[in-house]
C-alpha cells in the first residue's frame, strides 16, 4: 500500500497546492469520474512568454495559472495538486510533454517506469498503474487541464486571426 | 442436474412459517465488542457447507490474502450446481431454442422452458407466460419504458392504455438505481409526460408525507425499488401499490436487491411489473427477468423486434406472437437461463426464509460493529427492521475510494462510489460511499475482517 500511497501523495492530499478558483482565466472546464462521482472544476490562464520572467521563446504560450475546486479521493486530489506545481509558469509544449509521460506511465499497468526528469513529483504516481481502477482518479485533473488548455489555445488562435 | 445440494437445515432459529417478515437479530447476540453470532451456523444456514459450494471463495487475492467477498449487491458468486447446470446444458444439449424439429432443439427448448417455469414459481408467479427473459434487469425496465413509448406512437386499440402525453405523470423515488430512473426520464422526454419523485427522509426511508400529492389521478406509472441497493431500506410495496391502484396507475418494481435475499411473492405484492437480474441471485450474468401481468403483456406493443417474436410476416408488415415470445426477439441467452434455473433451485433448497434470517444476522452484526468504530457513519437505517444486507458507510476524513483501496489490500472486496445511485448520494451530500453487501455465503468472520480493515484505513490515513 505504501507503494501506491507515497508520502508525497498524502502530503498533497492533506494540503493541496494552488487550490481554489481564481481570476483571471481563459477557460473553465468541469470533469467528472462517472464511476465514483469525483469531480473537478478547473481554470486555465495561458499567456505569451514574458521574456523577463519566463524561460520560453517568443510566441510560445506559457501556463500562467491553473486554479481548481475538486471533490475526490486522495489520488485525484494529490495528482491535480502536483499538476499545478509542475505546470504553472512553464511553456505549454513542455507541460504537454509531461502530461503525455504521466499518462503513459499511469496507464501502463506497471510497464512504463516514468522519467523523473520529466515528471518531477509526478513520479510518485507510478504505483497507480498497478491498480486499473485508480487510473481515472490520477488522470482526472490532468485530463481537465488538457481540455481547458486546448480550449484556451483555440480561443487564443481565434483572437489572433485577422 | 448432477449435483445434489446437501443442506441439512440446522434449525436453531424459529421454524419456517414463524419467521417474522423482517427478522431482527436478538439483542443478546449483539453486545458491542463482547459477543457475536456463532459463525458456523447462522440462523438456519450451515455456513461451512454452503461455502463449500462456492469454489471462488477458496481463492486468495492481493498476495495471498483470503478472499472476503462483500460485493454481492453488485454481483454474487455462483455455486457449483449453477456452474454444472450451464456446463451440462452446453456440453450435452445446446441448440437454438424454439427453432428446429430435431432432438437437440427439443431438449434445449425443454431446458429453457423448464427454467422459466421454476423461476416463475420461485417469485410467486402463477402463469409461466408472465416471465420474460432479458439481458439483465436494466433491459427489463427499458423494455417496459420503450413498449410504453411505442404504445404512444401506436394506432392499435389495445395499446391505448399505455399511451402517455403531456399532463401524465410518472413517479419514481430518490433512492432509485439509475436503471430505474433514466428509462423513465427518457420516456418522459419522448412523450411529454412529467417525472416526479418521492424524496428520502433523513432516516433513510421514503418520505411518504406527500403520497397523496405524488400519486394522483394524473399518475400513470409508479416505479420504485423494493430494496435500496445503497441504503438497504426495504420499501412499503403494498402501500405504494394500493395508492397506485386507487388512481389506476401501473406499478413497476425493481426487485434486484430483494429477490436474491428474501421471500418475494410478486402476485401477493400485487405489482404490475417487476424486474430482477440473474447475476445478483447466484446465477449467471447475461440474463434478467421481467415479470408482467399477462393482460398487460398481451396489450403491450413489442420493444425489440425480429425473429421469434412474430406470428406472420409479409414484406410490408407483420403480426406478433403472444407473450412471452413477443418480447423475446432473436435467439435468447440459453445457458444463462438454465444456470438461473439452477440458482433458483439452489436458493430454494437452502430456503429463502433461512437466507433472509442468515443475512439479517450478518447485517445486524455489521451495523453494530461498524457503528462502534468512531468516525464511521452508516448511510442507511441503523437496525435490521425493514432493511436488507446492503450496508453503506462513510469514514470521516478518508474518501470512499481510499477506504476501498485499503480494504482491497486486506482481501476485502467491497464496492466504492455512488453505486449507480448518484441522486441519492447527492441527497446526502456525499460523492461516494463504501458499501459492503452480503449473500448467503458470508460469515461474521468476514464482517470482522471488514471492520478490522476499516480501522487499518483510519490508521493509514491518520484519522483514528
Amino acid at each position: 500500500m505504501e507503494k501506491l500511497y507515497q508520502e508525497i501523495i498524502l502530503d498533497h492530499y492533506r494540503a493541496p497546492h494552488h487550490f481554489g478558483l481564481r481570476d483571471p482565466f481563459d477557460t473553465q472546464v468541469h470533469h467528472v469520474n462517472p464511476t465514483c462521482g469525483d469531480e473537478v472544476t478547473l481554470r486555465v490562464k495561458l499567456g505569451p512568454a514574458d521574456s523577463a520572467a519566463d524561460p520560453a521563446p517568443n510566441g510560445v504560450l506559457v501556463v500562467k495559472d491553473i486554479s481548481y475546486d475538486a471533490l475526490g479521493c486522495s489520488i485525484s486530489q494529490a495528482s491535480t495538486s502536483v499538476l499545478t506545481d509542475l505546470a504553472i509558469g512553464r511553456p505549454l509544449p513542455e507541460v504537454m510533454t509531461t502530461l503525455a509521460e504521466f499518462t503513459a506511465m499511469v496507464t501502463s499497468r506497471g510497464t512504463v517506469e516514468g522519467d523523473e526528469d520529466i515528471l518531477g513529483d509526478g513520479i510518485a504516481f507510478a504505483g497507480v498503474s498497478k491498480y486499473p481502477a485508480r487510473v481515472k482518479c490520477a488522470l482526472l485533473g490532468w485530463m481537465a487541464f488538457k481540455d481547458a488548455a486546448a480550449q484556451a489555445v483555440d480561443q487564443s488562435d481565434a483572437e489572433s486571426r485577422p | 442436474m448432477t449435483h445434489q445440494l446437501e443442506v441439512d437445515a440446522v434449525h436453531t432459529g424459529p421454524a419456517a412459517g414463524d419467521v417474522p417478515e423482517h427478522p431482527v437479530v436478538p439483542e443478546s447476540d449483539l453486545i458491542a465488542g463482547q459477543a457475536r453470532p456463532v459463525s458456523g451456523v447462522l440462523g438456519s444456514v450451515d455456513i461451512e457447507r454452503i461455502r463449500a459450494d462456492f469454489p471462488i471463495l477458496e481463492r486468495t487475492v492481493r498476495d495471498g490474502k483470503p478472499l472476503v467477498y462483500l460485493d454481492s449487491g453488485a454481483t454474487s458468486q455462483r455455486p457449483v450446481p449453477v456452474i454444472d447446470a450451464e456446463q451440462e446444458y452446453v456440453t450435452g444439449h445446446n441448440a437454438a431454442v424454439h427453432r428446429g424439429a430435431h432432438q437437440l432443439a427439443e431438449e434445449a427448448t425443454d431446458f429453457y422452458e423448464s427454467a422459466r417455469q421454476r423461476i416463475a414459481s420461485f417469485v410467486g408467479i402463477g402463469r409461466t407466460d408472465e416471465v420474460i427473459f432479458t439481458k439483465n434487469a436494466t433491459e427489463a425496465i427499458n423494455l417496459v419504458a420503450y413498449s410504453m413509448g411505442n404504445a404512444t406512437d401506436s394506432d392499435e386499440a389495445a395499446a391505448q392504455r399505455f399511451r402517455l402525453g403531456p399532463g401524465d405523470e410518472i413517479v419514481v423515488t430518490e433512492m432509485e438505481h439509475h436503471a430505474n430512473l433514466i428509462p423513465w426520464q427518457e420516456l418522459c422526454r419522448r412523450t411529454g409526460a412529467t417525472l416526479r419523485w418521492f424524496k428520502v427522509t433523513d432516516d433513510f426511508r421514503l418520505d411518504l408525507s406527500d403520497l397523496d400529492d405524488l400519486i394522483n389521478p394524473r399518475t400513470r406509472v409508479v416505479a420504485f425499488t423494493h430494496q435500496s441497493n445503497v441504503l438497504g431500506t426495504i420499501n412499503p410495496v403494498r402501500l405504494l401499490v394500493a395508492a397506485a391502484q386507487k388512481v389506476g396507475a401501473l406499478t413497476v418494481l425493481d426487485a434486484c436487491q430483494s429477490v436474491p435475499h428474501q421471500v418475494v411473492d410478486l402476485t401477493e405484492l400485487g405489482v404490475d411489473f417487476a424486474a430482477f437480474s440473474g447475476h445478483k441471485m447466484l446465477g449467471p450474468s447475461g440474463v434478467g427477468v421481467l415479470y408482467c401481468r399477462y393482460d398487460l403483456l398481451a396489450a403491450m406493443p413489442p420493444f425489440l423486434t425480429g425473429g421469434s417474436m412474430i406470428e406472420q410476416v409479409f414484406m410490408d408488415h407483420a403480426t406478433y406472437a403472444p407473450p412471452p415470445a413477443r418480447f423475446e426477439a432473436g435467439v435468447p441467452m440459453t445457458s444463462q437461463v438454465v444456470g438461473l434455473g439452477a440458482a433458483v433451485d439452489y436458493l430454494q433448497t437452502v430456503g429463502m426464509e433461512a437466507v433472509a434470517e442468515h443475512e439479517a444476522v450478518l447485517t445486524g452484526y455489521a451495523l453494530q460493529q461498524l457503528s462502534a468504530v468512531p468516525g464511521v457513519r452508516i448511510i442507511g437505517p441503523s437496525s435490521t427492521v425493514d432493511r436488507g444486507g446492503a450496508v453503506s458507510f462513510l469514514v470521516d476524513g478518508v474518501h470512499a475510494h481510499d477506504v476501498g483501496q485499503i480494504l482491497d489490500d486486506a482481501g476485502v472486496q467491497v464496492r466504492v462510489g455512488h453505486h449507480c445511485a448518484w441522486p441519492l448520494h447527492r441527497r446526502f451530500g456525499v460523492a461516494a460511499t463504501v458499501r459492503a453487501s452480503f449473500a448467503v455465503y458470508n460469515t461474521c468472520d468476514e464482517v470482522d475482517a471488514l471492520v478490522a480493515a476499516v480501522r487499518d484505513a483510519q490508521r493509514f490515513f491518520g484519522v483514528s
